[in-house]
């Protein structure tokens, strides 16, 4: 086998062991799928008669159905996006578990691909994404939320989703790491799960005061959220799309970088 | 002890390292000869991890030349890798798997094959004494079993050198002499082993080399024979029944020290088995009767008093250390 060949080979094992982790501690992943679960259900039921009346014609593109319906339509991308940030913090955890205890020092002084430790972990959470969004959208589906978007839409939003997970999970890998506490790592994350809240998630960023506007404009998750939402129920997006993928392409270089970089560095004990 | 020793297959000349101004090795050169033991005796903070940790390419050095099974620390780490095995001090295992799966997972890691990986980590969990506990969750296992464990993983890839920080730190005597005979099953094996120890008995027993760090430099280095001959701690106690036969006794004994309230004396000695029965004899010739007697043998504090504390013993040191 040649240097690639063995690259994956020992991704792969990490993978292995990220899974089994997974199944037989399953609370970390029920938390961070449940989460979003539970905001879908808070968001719809308890402020969506009242968000989806103040949503206007504009934001939606269908507008059918009730105030609530209309809010559901409005807020599942929004959701989907905000399962993601959940999802990450659960790869913090993880990451800073893994640094603070032995095993990691013991694969430092193995002869493995240096980036195999952290790749399983990134292809780990990319799984729990899957399993989170999947579950989140069909609770959606359940309530009654029903996606406009055709076959070529879809590949846009699984690759939108796709590319959005892999930089944010890049992104928690390096948090996982650049604290020497579980307790902190946990928290680094936090802001993640916050911005989509100051974007255009929840409500429509028209509807925010000046500078908070120009904050939600300009924050990442706006762009992400927004081509999320025009591929799924057809709202127009604009350049959005460009921006989002570029947003994406950005946080995961140097998210990656980032990490690499702390991991070679990472002092033992 | 092996007999095949085939010149020095760990060669490290004037290591350094520091961090911040503080000096953690201060220049420091030795060479292990292929399937020995080599031991790093210390007290806590005087270097040990640090070393083991450069050798095992965990940290990099700020200066020196090191290698190790033939290949340069610093442009080959890769190479180096491959041929050792570590077991460090805190344990470096995957609580979340079982026993089984963290050995599978180091067969894997070291792309051995699902079957010769099974089959190895079957031999070894046999070998350690852990096949009943293979299929239960490490979480649950006692700290003896977590390092043999350990050591278990190390050994999946059949390392040719092994180094092992303070194997036996916070084990039970027990789980303490089980870990002293693995370490010998694997010299026999014609592994070479590189450990560290703050007990001077755990480097006597398996080390053919001792080498005393202190402050980030080696003090001393030299078989367990040669070291405690520096160390005038070694001594018997000898208690007596009354005055009189105190007396007698330091008459012909010549003790270093005597206690006439508790009626012991203090003779300097190695601790053999002849020169305790000939001292007897002595005794026993002239007829005095011992009513107890102790052996103290030298240990670590003996060996850092005489190494550090007495600069008269710095050419003694520097003949061994030659």
């Amino acid at each position: 086998m040649n240097a690639l060949a063995y690259s994956f080979s020992d991704s792969a094992t990490m993978l292995r062991r990220q899974l089994r982790h997974m199944v037989r501690y399953p609370s970390l992943t029920l938390i961070v799928v449940g989460m979003p679960v539970v905001f879908l259900l808070l968001f719809v039921f308890v402020f969506g008669g009242t968000l989806g009346a103040g949503l206007g014609g504009a934001a939606v593109a269908s507008g059918t159905g009730g105030s609530r319906a209309a809010y559901l339509e409005y807020v599942t991308p929004g959701i989907l996006i905000m399962t993601l940030a959940a999802v990450v913090q659960g790869t913090a955890i993880s990451v800073a578990m893994d640094m603070t205890g032995g095993i990691v020092a013991r694969f430092r002084t193995m002869s493995i691909s240096r980036a195999s430790v952290l790749t399983g972990h990134v292809l780990g959470s990319m799984v729990q994404a899957v399993l989170a969004i999947g579950l989140v959208l069909a609770v959606a589906v359940l309530l009654g939320f029903r996606p406009s978007a055709g076959p070529m839409e879809w590949l846009g939003a699984i690759g939108l989703l796709a590319i959005a997970s892999f930089a944010l999970i890049w992104l928690a890998v390096a948090l996982g790491m650049v604290t020497d506490s579980v307790e902190s790592a946990s928290n680094l994350p936090m802001p993640l799960i916050l911005l989509p809240f100051l974007g255009s998630a929840f409500v429509p960023t028209d509807s925010m005061p000046g500078p908070l506007k120009l904050f939600a404009e300009y924050q990442p998750f706006t762009p992400i959220i927004e081509t999320l939402r025009g591929l799924l129920t057809g709202t127009s997006f604009g350049n959005d799309g460009i921006l989002a993928v570029a947003w994406c392409v950005g946080i995961a270089a140097v998210s990656y970088l980032w990490a690499m970089r702390l991991y070679e560095q990472h002092s033992v004990h | 002890m092996n007999t095949n020793h085939s010149g020095p297959t760990i060669q490290v000349h004037a290591l350094r390292k520091s961090y911040g101004r503080q000096v953690v090795l201060d220049g420091i050169d030795f060479e292990v000869a292929q399937g020995t033991v080599y031991s790093l005796l210390g007290p806590n903070g005087s270097g040990k991890t640090t070393t083991i940790q450069i050798l095992s390419t965990l940290i990099s050095a700020d200066d020196g030349d090191v290698r190790v099974a033939g290949h340069d620390l610093s442009r080959e780490p890769d190479a180096v890798r491959a041929a050792i095995g570590v077991t460090g001090q805190f344990s470096a295992v995957d609580k979340f798997l079982t026993g089984e799966e963290n050995l599978v997972l180091m067969a894997d890691l070291r792309h051995m094959g699902k079957r010769d990986g099974r089959r190895r980590a079957a031999e070894l969990l046999d070998r350690f004494d852990l096949a009943e506990a293979a299929n239960k969750p490490v979480s649950t296992y006692s700290g003896g079993m977590q390092r043999r464990l350990d050591l278990a993983m190390t050994l999946v890839g059949d390392p040719r050198i092994i180094f092992l920080d303070e194997p036996t730190a916070g084990l039970d005597p027990r789980s303490r002499r089980t870990m002293w005979q693995i370490v010998r099953g694997l010299v026999a094996s014609g592994v070479t082993i590189f450990l560290t120890t703050q007990y001077l008995e755990e480097a006597d027993q398996l080390a053919d080399r001792i080498a005393v760090l202190y402050h980030g430099k080696l003090v001393a280095q030299g078989t367990a024979a040669e070291l405690k001959r520096l160390v005038p701690g070694g001594h018997i106690s000898l208690q007596f029944t009354d005055a009189i036969a105190l007396d007698k006794a330091a008459l012909l004994l010549t003790p270093t020290s005597r206690d006439d309230e508790a009626l012991t004396l203090q003779v300097s000695a190695g601790g053999d088995v002849r020169s305790l029965k000939s001292m007897l004899d002595r005794l026993d010739g002239a007829g005095i009767e011992v009513d107890g007697l102790t052996v103290h043998t030298p240990d670590l504090d003996d060996v850092f008093l005489a190494l550090t504390g007495h600069p008269d013993t710095t050419e003694q040191q520097e003949a061994i250390a030659r």
